[in-house]
């Protein structure tokens, strides 16, 4: 076995890791899809806004502060105090429930019955909205988010697959964070699985998923279902947060990872729970392999940028309601 | 002169068909043509050309092509900054290679390539449908972009990666390059705008335009009855990429000379153009023009009000700026879907009842 042979399947288990924190993101686009018919750009935006105000709870920020400091030339800027991190993560659990409420309340309410587009681009406004809101409410710089994720390599698996690959190869490198994202994926996939399967509120979920007009008929209040799934979305966005800002920091780039979870989303289909799992470990494995065979030494490299999309775009002419997706049956 | 169509006899089949059947309409149109025309470049300077009037002028030609496509084709694209970059870098390679080729067709040939390559983008827009389709679009964005980026034969090798424009004439006037006046420059885009729109609308209330709005408003039943869904979807992509293509020809030559792809023609113009086409109204040339110079104002009115007149930091500034304008496009869609020409088209359907409105 050469060493190139077993640095592919670190590749390839990276791969997978990378795939599972796209994964994170797409389940909270699949949830509203699903109970709601609206695709949700705002995830994104919405993870990155949960990982600021988590930073911003944990550290004592004073939110808008610099607005503050604008307007009445003060210079403030921190409480003084730190929080907990569990207790920063449950306070900004609430703030997303509360967001879940104002969107319900204020823009959903109003586009009930528009076209799925119109819904779309109304989550595009949002997402805009949300940035800049964050960026005033805590500031635009850099954060770095520790809630005690472990770091760093797993120095086990390196050392006990070192014999593997002779002289040169020194082990299977993988991130602790990363291993750690996938427990939590899987935790959660398997918690929401059973919420929606086994719980008076999951059956709901499902009914109103299914037909809107039906689910009122037998009693169940849409808008209380909406602030709902909006809030268990606002929840996984936490998480996604939480796992990427430990990763990468807390900064805007945070969001252009919802643009890379819309490709898992098509692989796997909009309205499937594994399949944005299964999706996004594919895109993760898919664009990390490309980058390593073809595209840094033949093309240049960065082709992780467009890889995903364009793998999405062609698998989609063939089976147009991605991998798991509910057959699509269109009728005049 | 009052607002209504009464004592305007049309006494041909020609008249009874016109874009502007009240005369009112007819001569706003015509006076604000001229004034565009005869007044303006006298009176245009550097600043206002260009904060204002010239992104404006480049952004109604972008709006339209996307509204040719979203509005009147129901194709949702998120590929539009892509598309633009196409135009910029045909509209370089052009007129490195062909210098004695006049700048004019030099903008028109780039459009014609970026509705080549607009064209084999939409190619999956026949299997694939709404949502999925804007998704795909993405693919366009980010390929182009990094294409222009990893392929240095598009930039002629430059070292920094830029292209800048070279000093062409028109009627041995500046347009491009440094030493180009604010005037030649705006008579330069606004010779493409009025073809442009005059040709988006009568192309859409012709036989095209019916054909790309069956489909729009049913793929299926346009179908059934008799429309051709490859020809007019691949038209409205090819169409609109025109547009797309000529608007980012003129952005890089004209506007702003020298160019960075991922700065210039990022995932953001994408979005600005698609807010403009729904703040201006979907399915309106109208509105295109509207929405352009909501978006093109908007920032320029922010920041010299919070820079200018309360002396805040500037990314303060920004991030206000982004707040406000998610916060519009929310307001906009919930208050009135089809944008700032549903409120027009309502002024003047009121107008003409008025005085007496029962």
């Amino acid at each position: 076995m050469s060493p190139g042979f077993f640095y592919g399947i670190e590749v390839v288990l990276n791969g997978l890791m990378t795939g599972v924190m796209y994964s994170l993101v797409a389940l909270g686009f699949v949830l509203i899809f699903k109970a709601s018919g609206i695709f949700n750009y705002a995830q994104g935006v919405m993870a990155l806004f949960a990982a600021l105000t988590l930073v911003g709870f944990q550290d004592g920020q004073i939110p808008f502060s610099h607005l503050i400091n604008a307007v009445f030339g003060t210079k403030i800027h921190h409480f003084g105090w730190h929080l907990p991190a569990i207790l920063a993560v449950l306070f900004a659990l609430g703030v997303m429930i509360l967001f879940a409420w104002l969107v319900e309340k204020l823009i959903l309410k109003h586009l009930v019955n528009q076209e799925p587009i119109i819904l779309f681009m109304a989550t595009i406004g949002l997402a805009y909205f949300m940035e800049g809101f964050g960026d005033l409410m805590w500031g635009a710089d850099i954060k770095t988010l520790d809630v005690g994720m472990p770091q760093g390599g797993n120095l086990w698996i390196e050392e006990s697959t070192a014999f593997l690959g002779g002289e040169d190869f020194y082990g299977f490198y993988l991130d602790n964070l990363d291993i750690w994202a996938s427990v939590v994926a899987l935790v959660l996939v398997v918690s929401l699985v059973l919420l929606s399967q086994y719980t008076k509120i999951g059956r709901a979920l499902r009914a109103v998923a299914d037909d809107h007009q039906a689910a009122l008929s037998v009693g169940i209040s849409l808008r209380v279902i909406w602030v709902i799934v909006w809030s268990v979305a606002g929840f996984v966005a936490l998480v996604a947060g939480i796992m990427w800002g430990s990763k990468s920091g807390v900064q805007f780039s945070l969001s252009l990872i919802a643009l890379k979870a819309l490709p898992v989303l098509m692989l796997g289909g909009f309205t499937s729970i594994p399949g944005a799992i299964i999706g996004g470990l594919i895109i993760g494995v898919g664009e990390k392999l490309f980058e390593f065979l073809l595209g840094a030494p033949f093309l240049g490299g960065a082709t992780e940028n467009w890889f995903a999309y364009m793998l999405a775009l062609v698998f989609l002419v063939f089976r147009p309601q991605g991998l798991f997706g509910e057959k699509i049956i269109e009728r005049v | 002169m009052l607002y209504r169509e009464v004592g305007d006899f049309k006494a041909s089949y020609a008249a009874d068909q016109a874009t502007f059947s009240i005369a009112f309409d007819r001569w706003f149109y015509h006076g604000i043509l001229a004034f565009a025309i005869l007044v303006v470049p006298f009176l245009i300077n550097d600043y206002w050309a260009n904060a204002v009037i010239l992104p404006f002028l480049i952004y109604s030609i972008a709006a339209i092509g996307l509204n040719i496509l979203t509005g009147y084709c129901g194709q949702v694209s998120l590929g539009t900054g892509g598309f633009m970059a196409v135009g910029a870098y045909a509209c370089y390679k052009l007129m490195t290679a062909f210098p004695e080729l006049n700048i004019f067709f030099c903008v028109l040939l780039s459009g014609g390539v970026t509705a080549l390559v607009g064209a084999v983008f939409g190619l999956p827009s026949l299997r694939i449908k709404g949502f999925y389709l804007a998704v795909a679009t993405l693919a366009a964005q980010f390929f182009l972009v990094w294409l222009f980026n990893k392929v240095a034969w598009f930039y002629n090798y430059s070292a920094s990666g830029q292209i800048n424009a070279p000093e062409r004439t028109v009627f041995g006037f500046e347009v491009t390059g440094p030493e180009a006046m604010p005037w030649s420059a705006y008579l330069f885009c606004l010779v493409f705008v009025i073809g442009l729109a005059w040709a988006a609308r009568n192309m859409t209330r012709g036989s095209n335009g019916r054909r790309w709005m069956a489909i729009r408003d049913m793929d299926i039943a346009a179908e059934i009855i008799g429309v051709n869904p490859l020809g007019a979807k691949l038209g409205a992509f090819a169409v609109s990429s025109f547009y797309v293509g000529v608007a980012g020809a003129l952005f890089f030559s004209v506007y702003l000379g020298a160019v960075e792809v991922t700065e210039a023609f990022g995932i953001q113009k994408s979005f600005i153009v698609l807010f403009m086409i729904i703040i201006g109204g979907l399915g309106s040339i109208f509105g295109s023009f509207a929405g352009a110079a909501f978006m093109v104002l908007l920032p320029v009115l922010l920041k010299n009000i919070m820079v200018g007149k309360l002396g805040w930091a500037t990314d303060l500034a920004a991030h206000f700026e982004f707040a406000i304008v998610g916060a519009l496009i929310v307001f906009f869609l919930v208050v009135e879907p089809h944008g700032l020409a549903m409120l027009w088209r309502i002024i003047k359907e009121k107008l003409r009842l008025w005085p007496f409105p029962h």
